[in-house]
């Protein structure tokens, strides 16, 4: 993948077929360079075992073929700068996933178009309430779809006109945040 | 600054239209947005319909999806396209550009771009 907001909207798609209703994605970077990215969701969750078989490229949901590199390539991202993923599940409750990144490694990859992760995610799953953070020392970029629906009432956040709404306010935060790595 | 009063605007312009694209009589342009998709480059290609369909105004008798994986993984990106009483049309390989010209070719025009299409 050429940007890690490509492995976001990748990962985040399983928590969208894991039914959860609520998904997190956060991005936190500290002043060492330390990036922390979250994705939790309340979806089905998965047994120890299926977790354990996750990071294994040869492992999938898919009934078509045998091979999912979702978190597989998340991990590759995340250990070619000296950080690692962690999984927890739990069946019934959700799955967190957490990565962290060294960006001051020669081998972190850029973070990229986050807006477009973002506005493509809630195009694909308007009914679900995603919560959006991204954060560095001083500034900080958010985003509450829950906080939207309020103002939309029965006007699905996958409208065309809500998504661009959508684009524009995320890109304009990201005009103050100072350029994303 | 956008401004939640902005998004309201919006919404109580859309509340009347909600039920003309509940219909499916209209065309489906459907990206395959998995994980050969994504690697490959479907994003920015979904991004080049959606701004298509809205620069034409046509954001009501159009609509854009995503889909998992359709299983010709080399091909990505895959985009399908659905009209209403015409055979599915399969493109592979695209870029932005190609679906801008997609765009302008089959779906405002009606023909095919068959050096996009699958076969080809």
């Amino acid at each position: 993948m050429k940007e890690l907001s490509l492995n976001i909207l990748d990962v985040t798609e399983n928590s969208v077929s894991a039914g959860a209703k609520n998904i997190l994605i956060s991005l936190i970077e500290d002043e060492k360079g330390i990036l922390t990215l979250t994705i939790k969701d309340n979806g089905c969750g998965m047994t120890p075992e299926v977790v354990k078989s996750v990071i294994d490229p040869f492992y999938t949901t898919r009934t078509t073929r045998k091979v999912g590199l979702g978190i597989p390539l998340l991990k590759l991202a995340a250990e070619q700068t000296g950080g690692s993923i962690n999984i927890e599940s739990e069946v019934g409750t959700g799955t967190t996933v957490t990565a962290t990144f060294d960006t001051k490694s020669i081998d972190f990859t850029p973070i990229g178009d986050m807006t477009s992760t973002l506005v493509t995610l809630i195009m694909g799953a308007p009914d679900i309430d995603f919560e959006y953070i991204h954060q560095k020392p001083g500034v900080e970029v958010t985003l509450s779809t829950l906080q939207l629906r309020e103002v939309l009432g029965d006007v699905s956040l996958g409208m065309p006109e809500v998504l661009e709404w959508i684009r524009e306010y995320l890109t304009e935060q990201y005009n103050n945040f100072g350029g994303t790595n | 600054m956008k401004s939640l009063a902005e998004l309201a605007a919006i919404r109580d312009k859309m509340k009347d239209k909600v039920a003309i694209r509940d219909s499916e009589s209209g065309t489906r342009i459907v990206v395959g947005m998995a994980t050969c998709g994504i690697a490959a480059g479907a994003r920015p290609v979904l991004a080049a319909f959606v701004e298509e369909v809205a620069n034409a105004g046509l954001n009501d008798a159009i609509t854009v999806t995503q889909t998992g994986c359709i299983g010709i993984c080399q091909y990505e990106p895959v985009v399908e396209v659905f009209e209403a009483g015409k055979e599915k049309v399969t493109y592979v390989k695209m870029t932005p550009d190609k679906a801008k010209r997609v765009f302008a070719e089959h779906i405002q025009k009606g023909n095919i771009v068959t050096e996009y299409t699958m076969g080809n």
